[in-house]
């Protein structure tokens, strides 16, 4: 496979602020790739580097085999974006402000169009103040959706769509990508990455890491496990991987690596199981793994009660 | 002074009241706070520059016309409505001390430019807050609905106070005779309520129209209008000048007959117009304007996909609007045209001295006067123009287009083209409205051409403005603002120039005073084309800037 995208140790200061402090990011062509990060981690800076709408102040970056600085007309030709704040015009519709912004990429796909404000149950007459957050990121991924772009950069595309519109989103993004499209989709929130990605990359302090499938990430990771048992269960914290053990009668909660959580719910199922619940490692998860120790010296609490 | 109530133009200093009853003006103190704090650099470098002007101008013109024989000689050659419509009432001509001069040629200049400071700051502290989401955020804190606009219009007052004061307190200190404290008091106070009541037309103008940009033009509209009827009314010596604030305030006559009472009602309008604005602000939601918007078409005309398409789309309406404007202004000065040569036809040293300036009559010297007043007028527009893609930047709205086929240079060139096509445009519409109002009063048809061609004379000049906001926006986006130089002191030089006899060459500086002073002079194209060479240069640099520099992303 070629890659669609290849940052490697790319570089961005604003002032005294290194929001890019050697970033190296690889998406192959094809896949869904999440990008993760917290506020501030860098996102949104890396992604407007690709687009040439800043210039590096070191490293490298090759957007489908182009420089997005020099080739960037020709780049923006080939891909669409969805910014992370959607800023509307206020005099031009949301329909105007769709097919312009398709116009100005290139062809503008009226049925493809027309189907998109359809499934997103868009208003295309309103004008750009009157809409809410929502729609107004609806406006910008229906323009980005609409067009034939082989890469879609997506910072952020959900947030402020509603739970049944996240479906509608995730749908079309799976659709993008049995057409052999390339995403490149940032996010704060893993199970909306882990229903669409193939890979991710954690971002933090302008820097990846951690890169690879869901499944070596979850692997590394531990799943938070809720259960409420018949009898008390007992000797749990013995078991290697689990950690944070804490008890309430007959409830019990704990967090478990991944590659232990075989072992401790058969202890849970020999204490007579009345339910169980299992939270898969949340983003915060994730990063306290790398930052645990940063945390708690800071004075936050770290263990797996830190998450939801 | 009473001016602080005004200022504010509703109850807010009422130190005894219970606090409940100014709930809507909760937090208004410390919002002002944090209005000067973010104004700690433009409300000096306004204060102190408009200080500064006048106080320097005071002293020049006591250098400039030491005798009684140079002043009367002056006063002579300001009879004429050309210099009139220009600067102020006639009467003050009756006894031309420097005191009388200050009041007759910077009073009306003051007023304007303490005009445009204070619209600038209330449209800035109010509706480009709302614009830009902020004041959502400060709404919601514990700060009452009308904290914001309170605190905007106090912001101006302190500015406008503090400008007053500066010059009741520095006039006296330069020694000249003349010169007394009561007249500087009274200057600078007229001086300050011109400032208060353009702030409380800006209250008004910020609750009608979602933009500040929009905004800030409305109320300089107004100030433009006032500005226009004074000169009506000055240059033609009929009673209009009492319809226009502006006139008010220079019959006041300070180091003449210091007459107080032209202020009470210039700043009862003050009051009454700012509490209009509290008003209306009341009746519409944070971040809307008065009328709620309507339904469009849900698809885009094709044209409208192109970055000239987009651009011309986002300037049309300011554009249409000064036009108007423009249009109207130019009407007015030429419908005196007809008046020009029949009044003072037999002042002997007039003519002479029109002679000298090469005009064939009183009318043609009047229009090459009052165009150039038109023109940079029409540099307003232009550098309004040219702040759009710097406001479509920060706003984050021209992340999205640049993330599409179109190049940096498309997306400003679009903008650029809007802008050099607009101020054109305005130039056009004000040449019309003269032309055909000074055909019709000087009832001699050829005068419609020679004046339309008058007024476009001044296009290389508008594209000067527009390249040299360009450049700064391309190089310095920050900086952007700056453009505002180029209007503002060909207006000052225009202006004061000919009193303090003030070298040829510092008028060159300035785009418009290469123009030919068509049609009291003889065209020459040679400026005019060197003006258009500077001002492709100048795009040049700006779209090469901003080729080059990260876009300014929120
Ligand atoms: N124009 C700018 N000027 C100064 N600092 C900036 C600018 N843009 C970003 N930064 C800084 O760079 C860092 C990375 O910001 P970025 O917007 O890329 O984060 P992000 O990962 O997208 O965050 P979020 O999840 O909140 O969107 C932050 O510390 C931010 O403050
Ligand atoms: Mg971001």
């Amino acid at each position: 496979m070629t890659k669609a995208i290849t940052l490697s140790g790319l570089r961005k200061t604003f002032g005294r602020t290194a929001a890019l402090d050697g970033l190296d990011l690889t998406v192959e062509t094809g896949e869904v790739h999440g990008f993760l990060g917290p506020n501030g981690a860098g996102k949104s800076t890396a992604i407007r580097v690709l687009l040439g709408l800043l210039r590096a102040d070191g490293g490298s970056a090759r957007l489908l085999g182009k420089d997005p600085w020099h080739d960037a007309v020709e780049l923006h030709r080939r891909l669409a974006y969805v910014p992370g704040d959607v800023e509307l015009w206020p005099n031009l519709t949301g329909g105007e402000a769709i097919d312009l912004l398709s116009r100005l990429r290139g062809r503008l796909d009226r049925r493809r169009r027309d189907e998109l404000i359809e499934r997103f149950d868009l208003d295309p007459t309103k004008k750009g103040r009157s809409y809410s957050k929502g729609n107004r990121q609806k406006v910008a991924i229906v323009a980005a959706l609409a067009s034939d772009a082989e890469l879609l950069l997506l910072d952020e595309p959900t947030s402020g769509l509603d739970p049944l519109m996240e479906v509608v989103f995730q749908d079309v993004v799976r659709q993008a990508r049995g057409q052999g499209r390339t995403v490149l989709l940032s996010s704060h929130l893993l199970d909306e990455v882990e229903k669409l990605g193939d890979r991710v990359s954690i971002i933090r302090h302008g820097r990846v890491v951690q890169t690879g499938s869901l499944g070596e990430l979850r692997h590394l990771t531990r799943t938070t496990v809720e259960a409420e048992t018949h009898r008390p269960v007992t000797g749990l914290e013995t078991l290697e991987g689990v950690h944070g053990v804490r008890t309430e009668g007959a409830r019990v909660r704990f967090a478990v690596d991944g590659a232990h959580l075989d072992a401790a719910v058969r202890r849970l199922g020999e204490a007579g199981l009345r339910s169980l619940v299992s939270h898969p490692p949340t983003l915060e998860e994730l990063m306290l793994r790398h930052y645990g120790d940063e945390l708690a010296a800071n004075g936050h609490p770290v263990d797996g009660e830190a998450a939801r | 002074m009473t001016a602080t109530t005004t200022a504010t133009g509703t109850p807010t200093a009422a130190p005894g009241r219970p606090r409940r009853s100014s709930a809507t003006l909760a937090g208004t103190a410390a919002l002002l706070r944090f209005d000067l704090r973010r104004d700690r650099v433009r409300i000096p470098a306004w204060v102190l520059g408009l200080g500064l002007l006048t106080l320097a101008s005071a002293n020049s013109v006591h250098a400039v016309y030491p005798t009684a024989a140079d002043r009367a000689s002056i006063a002579h050659a300001s009879a004429g409505p050309a210099v009139l419509a220009m600067t102020g009432p006639g009467h003050y001509l009756a006894d031309y001390t420097w005191g009388a001069m200050l009041g007759h040629r910077l009073l009306g200049l003051l007023a304007v430019l303490a005009g445009l400071m204070s619209v600038l700051i209330v449209s800035r502290h109010t509706r480009a807050e709302e614009e830009s989401g902020r004041a959502e955020l400060v709404r919601s804190a514990a700060v009452g609905r009308h904290a914001q606009l309170a605190a905007a219009l106090a912001t101006a007052a302190v500015a406008d106070l503090a400008l007053g004061l500066l010059l009741a307190a520095g006039l006296p200190g330069l020694g000249v005779p003349g010169l007394d404290t009561g007249g500087a008091l009274l200057f600078g106070a007229a001086t300050a309520a011109a400032g208060l009541l353009f702030a409380a037309v800006a209250a008004v103008a910020v609750q009608v129209t979602e933009h500040a940009r929009t905004a800030s033009g409305l109320a300089l509209a107004v100030l433009g209008a006032a500005y226009a009827l004074r000169a009506a009314g000055d240059a033609g010596a009929n009673g209009l000048a009492w319809a226009s604030p502006i006139g008010w305030l220079q019959r006041t006559y300070p180091f003449l007959d210091d007459r107080w009472w032209p202020l009470l009602p210039a700043l009862a309008l003050a009051a009454a117009t700012g509490a209009a604005g509290f008003a209306l602000s009341t009746r519409r939601d944070v971040g809307a304007g008065l009328r709620a918007t309507r339904p469009g078409p849900p698809t885009a005309r094709p044209f409208l996909g192109t970055p000239l398409g987009l651009a011309l789309r986002l300037h049309r309406g300011l554009l249409g609007g000064f036009a108007v404007a423009l249009l109207l202004l130019g009407a007015m000065y030429g419908s005196l045209l007809g008046n020009a040569d029949s009044m003072l036809k037999d002042v002997d040293q007039l003519k002479e001295a029109l002679a000298r300036l090469g005009g064939r009559t009183l009318a043609d010297s009047f229009a090459a006067m009052t165009l150039l007043v038109v023109a940079v007028v029409g540099a307003v527009y232009a550098v309004l123009a040219m702040l759009r893609p710097r406001a479509e930047e920060t706003a984050g709205r021209a992340e999205p287009v640049l993330a599409t086929g179109v190049s940096r240079s498309g997306w400003l060139g679009g903008h650029l083209v809007a802008a050099l096509l607009g101020s054109t445009a305005v130039l056009l519409a004000a040449g019309v409205g003269f032309g055909l109002a000074g055909a019709l009063s000087t009832g001699d048809g050829g005068a419609f051409p020679r004046l339309v061609g008058a007024a476009l004379a001044f296009a290389p000049a508008q594209w000067v403005t527009v390249g040299f906001a360009a450049a700064v926006y391309g190089w310095l986006p920050r900086a952007t603002p700056l453009a505002w130089l180029v209007p503002a002191y060909a207006f000052v030089i225009g202006y004061l120039g000919p009193l303090l006899k003030l070298p040829s060459g510092l008028e060159r500086l300035s785009p418009f005073g290469q123009v030919p002073r068509l049609p009291a002079a003889a065209m020459d194209w040679t400026p005019l084309a060197a003006l258009t060479l500077v001002a492709a240069a100048l795009i040049a640099l700006a779209l090469a800037g901003f080729r080059r520099r990260d876009l300014d992303l929120r």
